[in-house]
């Protein structure tokens, strides 16, 4: 019914931290002696890592967000969400649909996402190390 | 349906990506990402629907597989317009700017 809003907040979340993160960042770089930022080159920054998280959040928002057009679930006008103008009963069942499935798609994201970056971080350890071992062989 | 349009636009878009050189170029990624994010929030859809219908779920009647398949398609279309304006507004080759520039020269 509306199950797509739980992962649309999360998106607007998200996308906000990595703005102000990669800004954080940015001014980390700038900060550093010239040169310094060569030792850390092989290193993705987080912010880079949490738009990967904002592209499948808000791909799937936008995608969910027409499917729910497409059945009539939600309206281009006030108030938008369709259950909103069918009673009470309508409300709460959409409510429940947005705990139960919306957090789920959510978490399930965000989970997957967690995998990716562990598997990137774990390249990142694998290529410091290979790097460090280099210059003495 | 709509699940198994989506992942298979998924899959043939990160076969495409993962196989050309050019596809960061092309922004291809995005495509990637934003199938990939609808597959896994229809994927806990269909889990949700699987428990309530069992083994219902996978005997859809005949006008609901094609509805589910028209919207199928016609997301994956959405995907695509989503990407092209994303090329066009990043411009990562600079064709667009360069013949916006040619044209008021």
């Amino acid at each position: 019914m509306a199950c797509f809003i739980v992962p649309a907040a999360e998106a607007v979340i998200t996308t906000v931290a990595s703005k102000i993160l990669e800004a954080k960042e940015k001014n980390a770089v700038s900060a550093q002696p010239q040169g310094a930022h060569l030792e850390t080159r092989e290193k993705i920054p987080f912010s880079r890592k949490l738009k990967w998280l904002n592209a499948m959040l808000w791909g799937g928002v936008i995608l969910l967000a027409f499917e729910h057009l497409w059945h009539g679930e939600i309206v281009p006008w006030f108030p938008f969400l369709t259950a909103a103008t069918e009673g009470a009963e309508a409300v709460s069942e959409m409510l429940h649909e947005m705990m139960t499935v919306g957090v789920t798609m959510a978490l399930l994201v965000t989970a997957v996402w967690g995998v990716i970056v562990a598997v990137v971080s774990a390249w990142e350890k694998r290529a410091a190390r290979q790097a460090d071992k280099a210059p003495q062989e | 349906m709509t699940l198994l349009i989506t992942v298979f636009a998924a899959a043939i878009c990160t076969g495409l990506w993962y196989r050309s050189e050019k596809a960061a170029d092309m922004k291809i990624g995005v495509l990637c990402w934003m199938f990939w994010g609808a597959s896994l929030m229809w994927l806990v859809d269909a889990i949700f629907e699987f428990a309530e219908l069992k083994a219902d779920y996978f005997t859809p009647a005949p006008m609901d597989m094609l509805n589910d398949a028209f919207l199928g398609l016609s997301v994956v279309a959405l995907g695509l317009i989503v990407w092209v304006i994303v090329l066009l507004v990043k411009d990562p080759q600079g064709k667009v700017r360069a013949a916006v520039f040619k044209k008021t020269k």
